[in-house]
């Protein structure tokens, strides 16, 4: 950290200056807005000067007025008014638009930040965090392009004012410079002391809401355990936290506050008195001091702005650095310029491709796990359907993960058709391969916007897909049918439903290559077996609507059910990241004894328990014999 | 996203209402009631801030004084006089400077402990409502109802409330001073600025909807980025990062258009206050000069006067600026109340329910029938009685009613029609407290909090030790996995828990609700996710301990239903059929062709 005079001002001016390169017009609008609005305010403390002197004062002295000078004298000051009001309009309106307008493009860019960056950054990043990001810092960040274009225009108004009092009387006008020092060092001394504070408190916001997003995410666990009271605990104690920031905060402003509004005031009275002495002494006239010191008065209210501003600066620097934290994130994905193939069936390879987890610690370092994936070696052939099994965590929907290009390997390297998935242009993997993941996830969206993601797809196609994911009969049996909406996450749809949706989502596509990752794991046996039967077709017949249909698929699925097994041309099975051997089901099972204990446990269990029961029923023959 | 598509297949019984028909006085009513410390101390803090006002008025009047008695004194200007008013007027300086600082300090410390008490009730509250209802809300938009809609609410409650009553002071006290010069003029000001009051509350109606507007649209955004966050893989598996970017933009398009109208129409309410102050300004410049030709007043004196107008008009100003202000901490403060307000359909009987002894548990469910808002039954008839320590298999297609079920018998939802009772009592008579440690779901969907393991498994208990934590996963047969984790119990299971693999992650949930040690277990597809070997380990793990409890088994491997002691079929929201695994087996009914396809599995098809 450099160690500057003032490092929030500097670096708040810098945040600033981004935002006026990224918003010039309407900024400079709110500043000329605002520059008619300083001119006129002063003009207003002239021009009633001058009326007075013109109008009124001869007036009373000669026991006269004219419906003219009248005229005169109410348009006169209407008209500064109006003039002045519209800068007024002119300044909030458009300082009210670069705000938003610079809120908005942020909003944006951080979320478009969001669907760049990789999965491994979003699994060290509470989403509770990433909504804060989202919208409260990048609020907190642009704030200050409220009350900015004000206080430019008080700058200007002081600089007319300064002009008009020295003109006046150098004297007087330097008593009010004097002023302005004042000003600008109680204003440090309380961005000083805020800094820290706010940043405190911005930290806090986001815990906020880091807490009541996961609780809230968690309700149904909450509430079946019956632990409403423990989460409001936890969410009591952050609150009380950011309680206690924000009333620090309230101190320090409440402490500077009156001081800041205090000083002009202090500027006027001195005025008045040293002008009084001045009058006196025959150097001035008692409307010129009149008019320093409406001046000063007018000035007191408007110079606060500039407080403003300065107060806002530490929020506005702790909110851009938690966006710009987002913005800079690395690890944004590289992608290639080569095309995938798009003629048939896709042929899967791994080479040594081995894969890490990043986990980050209390202390914000981010480290490995052990791998999850260990120099894996694979060869999915094209067309071909191939079972990936194992025990639970030994990496399967890792190796899945890769191969679809939703992480990178840290070591060797994932082919598709022979290409290098890193080569592949953006958008190029998903084109041709499908993952139906283990966690369903669903838009709150209708069946349609789910099954199809905005591609254009005719109800025919929807229907079809669904009917091989054994969706169409439910799907049907709904209010509206495909234009139904499922809800957030799907919540009115059963789990099973739910998981034929995302199914369908992937048949939809007719992928050349399909993962699917323990995707049956909610539905029922018998569906299951029609599934896999439709999945089976998929590949061979001719069923899709589309005349480029691809004439095949090449299928790798994660499953435990032997049936799902039985249909694999090749299981492959790993154990600890590994991939311990490969090879035909009925092979496979006769040499790898992990792999058999792994697929017989239900027949293993079911024997043993027959036994068990043969053996009872002995008993209880023999017994009943005795 | 179009007002038609927004709308949820729940009708609006169960929906947390915007509570719109509250109005600007009723939410302002409901909100301090809501937030007592808001009020307390408020008499001191209005005597201060008084004070404070008069210090500030002090200074104004100090300079019209010095420059009518003072400086164009008829006998030339009076030095010792201007003194001593300048004096006075430092004192009054001082004066408010001290009194602003309690003011904000005592202000700052009430508002903050009132918001953080609404954040807190309303967070609570949103535990209470009912699974159906918290359902019909994006989590994103709930969490904008504890967080950015509390505060929009701090501006206005921290300096608006008390400025709009020192306002007032200050515009009775400017009344009274401009009676005292001129009752014509101070008639004359009044007049202009009635047409005023009535435009302000045209106003106050425009902005409000506007602000409600909004903060709306705030939550539509935060439930939009809250998507393209937790759906993070499913948005990269499909490549679909565009047409979510599409949608967020929409939402962040709609925030940002429904921003800047509301700040247009905020800024034409508070620039009629400035046109009229203005205009005022003139009218009384003119008339007061005719008046003082007349000999009714004299320079000194209307001087005076447009110091006084100045006194009058700024506190209006402020004013219409702080209304403004207020409309947007209504219409945030009306969602907050919207959601404490939301009747929690599913409650706690608390004090008036019974507490039941723990112990073996029996079930019965009596003529239910149930209906999600606005759908078909999905659950018909169901008499079902379960004795105490039986093992229970619930089997049946997808979408037959089998969550269903389980969210009734766990009290998540009530029935349609019947009821459902432990140990003879209705569940709806039954304590929270007491339901929810004799019964405890394991839903199919678990969910880990970013914590330890540790801390997730004792969730349900959280006296339980390391050393319970390490005896519940070596009961379970757990204790190798937990043995190959580097960092054992201590290890971070990440957000929502997705630093573990989905089986692993069942396992913690199954953990969790084991240690909590119920009088009664659902498990619903508890173990879909894992592995064979490892399920059957755990099963028989559960079915040797769970000797003294009665543990229900939703699952569609049908290994829990071959060991039950009984198997429910469920079809279509029926009860078809019901009885041992082997009388079943063999009877040709729904049980008997989904066995047939788990054996076909299991053999290979
Ligand atoms: N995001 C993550 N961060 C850290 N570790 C992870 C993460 N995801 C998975 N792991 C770890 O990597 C290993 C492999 O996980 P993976 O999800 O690939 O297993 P799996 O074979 O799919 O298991 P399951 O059958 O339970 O789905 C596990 O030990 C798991 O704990
Ligand atoms: N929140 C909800 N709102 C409306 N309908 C719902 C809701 N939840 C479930 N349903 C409907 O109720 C029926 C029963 O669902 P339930 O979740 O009980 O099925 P299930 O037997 O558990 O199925 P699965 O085996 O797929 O989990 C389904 O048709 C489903 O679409
Ligand atoms: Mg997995
Ligand atoms: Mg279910």
């Amino acid at each position: 950290m450099a160690s500057a005079p003032s490092p929030t001002l500097r670096r708040g001016l810098r945040v600033v200056g981004h935002g006026i390169r990224e918003q010039p017009r309407w900024f400079a609008l709110a500043v000329l807005g605002s520059s008619v609005y300083g001119v006129m305010t002063v003009a207003t403390a002239t021009v009633i000067g001058k009326v007075v002197r013109e109008v009124v004062g001869p007036a009373i002295t000669a026991r006269h007025v004219s419906a003219d000078q009248l005229w005169y004298a109410g348009l006169l000051l209407s008209a500064v008014t109006l003039v002045n009001i519209a800068g007024i309009v002119v300044r909030r309106i458009a300082a009210g638009i670069t705000f938003n307008n610079l809120a908005a493009l942020y909003r944006r860019r951080v979320t478009r930040q969001y669907l760049r960056l990789p999965l491994s950054w979003h699994h060290r990043h509470p989403s509770g965090q990433l909504l804060s990001n989202a919208n409260a810092d990048v609020e907190a960040t642009w704030q200050v392009f409220q009350p900015l274009p004000m206080a430019l225009g008080v700058i200007v108004m002081l600089t007319v004012a300064t002009v008009q009092m020295f003109l006046v009387d150098p004297v007087l006008a330097a008593i009010g410079l004097l002023v302005f020092p004042m000003l600008f060092v109680a204003n440090l001394a309380f961005q000083r002391r805020m800094s820290p504070l706010v940043t405190t408190s911005q930290q806090l916001r986001a815990e906020v809401s880091e807490v009541a997003h996961e609780s809230f995410e968690a309700a149904l666990i909450v509430k079946s355990m019956g632990r409403e009271d423990h989460e409001g605990a936890r969410f009591t104690h952050v609150t009380d936290r950011l309680k206690n920031a924000n009333i620090e905060v309230g101190r320090t402003r409440g402490l500077f506050d009156p001081a800041i509004e205090g000083i002009p005031t202090l500027g006027t009275l001195a005025v008045l008195a040293v002008g009084t002495a001045r009058v006196a002494s025959g150097q001035l006239t008692a409307a010129e001091v009149v008019q320093i010191a409406y001046l000063f008065s007018l000035l007191s209210f408007p110079v606060r702005a500039l407080g403003w501003v300065l107060a806002e600066l530490p929020r506005t620097v702790v909110g851009w650095g938690r966006v710009d934290a987002v913005l800079q994130a690395k690890g944004v994905m590289q992608y290639g310029d080569r095309a995938l193939v798009h003629d048939g069936a896709s042929r899967v390879q791994a080479d040594q491709a081995s894969y890490s987890y990043d986990v980050s610690r209390e202390d914000g370092t981010v480290t490995k796990t052990s791998p999850a994936v260990r120099s894996v070696n694979l060869d999915v052939l094209a067309g071909g359907t191939t079972a990936l099994v194992g025990p639970t965590g030994s990496g399967k929907s890792t190796l899945a993960s890769l191969v679809l290009r939703l992480i990178d390997p840290d070591s060797g390297l994932v082919r598709l058709d022979g290409v290098n998935l890193r080569d592949v242009v953006q958008g190029g993997v998903p084109e041709v391969g499908s993952l139906v993941a283990q966690q369903t996830f669903l838009f709150d969206d209708t069946v349609r916007g789910n099954v199809t993601l905005g591609a254009p797809a005719s109800d025919d196609e929807v229907w079809h897909a669904l009917r091989i994911s054994q969706a169409d009969g439910f799907v049907a049996a709904l209010p509206q049918g495909l234009d139904t909406r499922v809800g957030e996450r799907g919540a009115s749809l059963s789990g099973g439903q739910r998981q034929r949706i995302a199914l369908a989502r992937a048949v939809i596509r007719n992928p050349q290559l399909l993962v699917l990752d323990d995707a049956t794991s909610a539905v029922d046996p018998s569906v299951e077996q029609a599934i896999l039967a439709g999945l089976r077709e998929l590949g061979s017949s001719e069923v899709g609507n589309s005349a480029d249909h691809s004439p095949g698929t090449t299928v790798l699925v994660v499953a435990y059910r032997m049936a799902t097994i039985a249909l694999a041309d090749d299981v492959v099975y790993m154990e600890n990241g590994r991939v311990v051997d490969h090879a035909p089901h009925q092979q496979l099972l006769e040499r790898c004894t992990g792999y058999a204990r792994l697929v017989t446990a239900y027949a293993r269990e079911a024997a043993e328990r027959a036994a068990v029961l043969a053996d009872e029923d002995h008993l209880d023959a023999t017994g009943a014999g005795a | 996203m179009s007002p038609a598509t927004r709308s949820r297949p729940v009708p609006d019984a169960t929906l947390i209402e915007s509570s719109q028909q509250l109005s600007t006085w009723a939410t302002l009513r409901r909100g301090l009631e809501l937030s007592p410390e808001l009020r307390k101390g408020i008499g001191v803090t209005v005597m201060l801030a008084l004070i404070s006002t008069l210090g500030r008025v002090v200074v104004p009047f100090v300079v019209q004084q010095t420059t009518d008695r003072g400086i164009m004194a008829a006998s030339g200007p009076d030095i010792g006089l201007v003194l001593r008013l300048v004096l006075l007027a430092g004192c009054g300086v001082v004066l408010t400077a001290v009194t602003s600082y309690f003011v904000n300090v005592r202000l700052f410390r009430a508002s903050e402990s009132g918001l953080a008490t609404l954040r807190i009730k309303a967070f609570r509250h949103i535990h209470d409502l009912s699974m159906l209802t918290q359902n019909t809300e994006r989590r994103g938009s709930l969490v904008s109802r504890v967080t950015s809609d509390v505060d929009t609410i701090s501006m206005f409650v921290q300096f608006g409330g008390l400025m709009l009553i020192v306002s007032l002071g200050q515009l009775t006290l400017a009344t009274v001073l401009m009676v005292i010069y001129s009752p014509l003029l101070a008639a004359v000001v009044w007049l202009c600025f009635v047409p005023l009051f009535f435009l302000i509350r045209r106003f106050q109606g425009i902005v409000g909807r506007a602000f409600t507007q909004v903060r709306e649209r705030v939550g539509e955004l935060l439930g939009a980025v809250s998507e393209s966050v937790v759906g993070a893989a499913t948005i990269r598996a499909y490549g679909v990062e565009d047409r979510t970017a599409t949608r967020i933009d929409t939402a962040i398009e709609n925030h940002r258009r429904a921003s800047v109208s509301a700040q247009i129409k905020a800024v034409a309410a508070f620039t009629s206050g400035q046109l009229v102050s203005g205009l005022t300004t003139a009218v009384i410049v003119v008339i007061g000069t005719v008046l003082a030709v007349h000999g009714q007043m004299t320079l000194g004196e209307l001087l005076a006067f447009l110091f006084l107008v100045q006194l009058f008009t700024q506190p209006v100003q402020t004013a219409t600026e702080i209304l403004n202000e207020m409309q947007n901490a209504v219409a945030g403060w009306r969602r907050v109340i919207a959601v404490i307000d939301t009747p929690a359909d599913v409650a706690d009987p608390a004090d008036q329910g019974q507490s039941l002894p723990r112990g073996p548990i029996t079930v019965v469910f009596e003529g239910v029938g149930f209906a999600y808002p606005g759908g078909d039954p999905v659950l018909h008839e169901i008499d079902l009685r379960i004795a105490p320590r039986s093992r229970i298999a619930i089997v049946g297609a997808t979408g037959s009613g089998k969550t269903t079920l389980a969210k009734l018998l766990t009290r998540l939802m009530d029935p349609t029609v019947g009821s459902v009772q432990i140990d003879g009592v209705d569940l709806r008579a039954v304590r929270f407290s007491s339901l929810r440690s004799r019964v405890v779901l394991v839903p199919q969907e678990g969910f880990l909090f970013d914590t330890t393991l540790l801390d997730n498994i004792r969730f349900g208990k959280p006296v339980a030790t390391d050393d319970d934590v390490r005896l519940a996963l070596t009961e379970l047969g757990l204790d190798d996995w937990l043995a190959g984790l580097p960092q054992g119990l201590r290890t971070d299971v990440g957000q929502r828990g997705e630093s573990l693999s989905a089986g692993e992650r069942q396992l913690v949930a199954l953990a969790r609700a084991y240690l909590a040690d119920p009088d009664l277990l659902v498990l619903d597809e508890a173990t879909s996710a894992v592995d064979p070997a490892t399920e059957v380990r755990v099963q028989r793990a559960l079915d040797s301990l769970s000797r003294g409890r009665t543990s229900i088994t939703i699952a569609h491997r049908l290994s829990t239903a071959e060991a039950a002691d009984e198997v429910i079929v469920v079809d279509k929201g029926r009860i078809v059929e019901r009885g041992p695994h082997r009388d079943l087996e063999g009877a040709g009914g729904v049980y008997a062709a989904l066995h047939a396809s788990w054996v076909a599995q299991q053999q290979g098809a």
